[in-house]
């Protein structure tokens, strides 16, 4: 009956976060004494199929065809579908990813399957997967009970530990695709990429930063357009920047930075932009209204800078720097290069 | 060719309530419902491209009678048509259940070629339900687009930008298709005083399985139980120095003993 885990792949590569999912596969298999199967879908996959031996996979179900790469959702979910229904895995499980997220709860609805997304915690009793998974942003969590043949999980990013790399091997199938490229009504134009940075949702650390970054101290030229938006620009490009990449880490934003035009709305954190889970979260300039907390009250140690010695953030932090961001972060980001030997 | 667009909502609580599990386990909250943030794009977005072109625009929510406010708003708004969704037999916290009741109304309404979401629902937290009804419908999913660039009735063809992972994309795709929109694809409108009162003498149209002439599946999944979460139990500790630089030294070596650096 096996345990399927989808392994994500973009431009050849799996994604780091798809091994948290080859790892709660794995630990579902070990409590139903059966083995755990890679569904690796994609460029490159059947070196990928190599790795996920090595991260604990027994077989891998591998197809590298034209009409998979890059990603869309009607040939992947065409595939799975019909993978699910030949080899009928209790459970299939994936990192809840956007394609995650998508793939997964499609092929659900293909073959009447249960579907429990963003999940943190993942069990059996008897015949039936118990899962955890919050609900209403975080301010509660449900346990969710399914049954039937087949579940289908999605893992909330950073919850389930990453297993060790190993020696195994794992016996690798080619599977063939299901739709042709005719079969396939939606056509990719273009992708305009973002440069290289770091993925919130995947990052060990986030720097946040807010409203309060309208507060820089350097004169706006004369030619800009909006003074304020000129000067939180430039202090996200040379006070927040240089110190995320000191740490190697992802930035956030609030969405009042967001609203004010500072940064784009890909890196809200929050009720209505990312949830992210990182091991070190510094909040700067943000006020930690509650639709914020939702989006980073999982981090597992907050850092606070505000001016503000009431400000709410730092009821949630575990550090707290009562200071203005301007003078404090360069002079962390400093301190942190001299400490990191960059 | 004209278009009849269908757009779902939902009411939620208000982002700020206080949201908790109560002593019967029940979760309850503190403020008013709200249309599900997201939704407002959706709709906004289902009566601008229903105008374009020459169409209307169908608002459904599917579940019990607390989602009449999110239709009636939607109806203040400029929706054409408002119509709920429920069989009070179901487990209709089951996403299976809630997209094939949901392809079901769209079925019945027999002429729709586009489907609009809002990128997901802020109380359960998921867009599965958008993609299951896709599948239940057998239509094509174009999720997180963030702006319409062509909709062609007559060639029967979309062409949209969506705001992925990786970047944007511009991808074309055959109707009939249903896409999920992000914030910034438009600037939702207010519900006019005009509509407000026109809203509030609506009657809304309530279907259930039999009326959609479908049977629901038994329900795959089931909620046991809702928690308040543990309680965190966090010391704040300020940072102390007499210079900046000194209070940097001290929060690295902080951070350097909790072993996140
Ligand atoms: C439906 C809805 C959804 C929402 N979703 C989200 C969401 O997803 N994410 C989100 O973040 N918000 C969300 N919000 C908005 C939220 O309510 C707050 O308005 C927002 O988080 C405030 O952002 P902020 O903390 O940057 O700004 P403010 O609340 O204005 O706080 C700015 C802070 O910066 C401090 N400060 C100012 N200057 C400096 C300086 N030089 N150095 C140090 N500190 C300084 C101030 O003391 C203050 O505490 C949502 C709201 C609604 C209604």
């Amino acid at each position: 009956m096996s345990i399927f885990a989808w392994i994500e792949t973009f431009e050849g590569k799996a994604s780091p976060t798809s091994w948290e999912a080859l790892g709660a596969a794995k630990s579902l298999a070990t409590s139903l004494n059966t083995d755990v199967t890679a569904v690796i879908l994609g460029q490159g996959a059947t070196d990928i199929a190599s790795e996920a031996g090595a991260y604990g996979a027994d077989n891998a179900l591998v197809c590298d065809d034209t009409t998979l790469e890059p990603y869309r959702l009607e040939p992947y979910a065409a595939l799975l579908s019909q993978l699910v229904s030949e080899h009928n895995p209790k459970a299939v499980v994936a990192v809840a990813s956007t394609s995650g997220r998508e793939l997964l709860a499609s092929s659900a609805a293909d073959t009447n399957s249960g579907m429990i997304g963003d999940v943190t915690e993942l069990s059996i009793d008897g015949d039936d997967l118990i899962a955890v998974r919050p609900a209403y942003a975080g301010k509660v969590t449900s346990t969710v009970k399914a049954s039937g043949a087949t579940t289908f999980v999605t893992l909330r990013g950073r919850a389930f530990p990453t297993p060790e790399k190993g020696t195994g091997t794992a016996t690798v199938t080619q599977v063939s695709p299901v739709l042709a490229a005719d079969d396939i009504t939606t056509q990719i134009e273009s992708l305009e990429s973002e440069s290289e940075s770091v993925s919130l949702t995947d990052a060990a650390i986030v720097i946040s930063a807010g409203r309060g970054m309208a507060n820089n101290p350097n004169a706006a030229p004369a030619d800009a357009a909006d003074a304020t938006v000129w000067k939180a620009q430039d202090g996200f490009a040379n006070v927040i920047q240089p110190l995320a990449d000191t740490l190697g880490a992802a930035v956030g934003a609030s969405r009042a930075a967001v609203d004010a035009g500072y940064i784009p709305y890909e890196h809200q954190i929050g009720q209505t932009g990312k949830v992210v889970n990182p091991d070190l979260y510094i909040a700067a300039g943000i006020s930690g209204a509650i639709q914020h907390q939702a989006g980073m009250r999982g981090s597992k140690v907050i850092v606070a800078v505000n001016k503000d010695a009431e400000a709410p953030i730092f009821k949630l932090a575990r550090y707290g720097v009562v200071e203005d961001l301007y003078d404090f972060l360069p002079a962390l980001t400093a301190e942190l290069k001299k400490r990191l030997g960059k | 060719m004209t278009l009849h667009i269908v757009t779902f909502t939902r009411s939620t609580p208000d982002t700020a309530a206080k949201v908790e599990v109560d002593g019967s386990g029940n979760v309850v909250w503190d403020a008013a419902n709200v249309v599900n943030p997201w939704d407002e794009y959706a709709l906004e977005e289902a009566i601008v491209q229903a105008k374009n072109t020459g169409g209307k625009a169908t608002v459904i929510a599917v579940g019990d009678d607390s989602h009449e406010e999110a239709l009636k708003h939607s109806l203040a708004m400029g929706l054409n048509e408002a119509i709920r969704v429920t069989e009070e037999s179901a487990n209709m916290g089951d996403s299976l259940i809630w997209s094939t009741l949901a392809a079901g109304a769209v079925q019945k309404l027999g002429d729709v070629q586009l489907a609009i979401f809002g990128k997901e629902a802020i109380d359960t937290q998921t867009d599965q339900h958008i993609y299951q009804t896709a599948r239940k419908l057998g239509w094509t999913v174009l999720s997180f687009v963030s702006k319409i660039l062509e909709l062609d009735a007559d060639a029967g063809t979309i062409k949209v930008e969506r705001a992925v992972e990786h970047g944007k994309q511009t991808v074309t795709a055959k109707l009939p298709v249903v896409i999920s929109v992000v914030k910034g694809i438009n600037e939702p409108r207010y519900p006019s005083f005009i509509g407000i009162r026109k809203a509030s003498k609506a009657t809304i149209p309530v279907w259930g399985a039999s009326d959609l002439g479908i049977e629901l599946p038994q329900a795959p999944t089931e909620v046991l139980s809702y928690e308040n979460p543990p309680a965190r139990d966090i010391t704040t500790e300020i940072i102390e120095g007499a210079t900046i630089e000194e209070k940097a030294t001290k929060l690295v070596d902080k951070l350097l003993e909790e072993k996140v650096l």
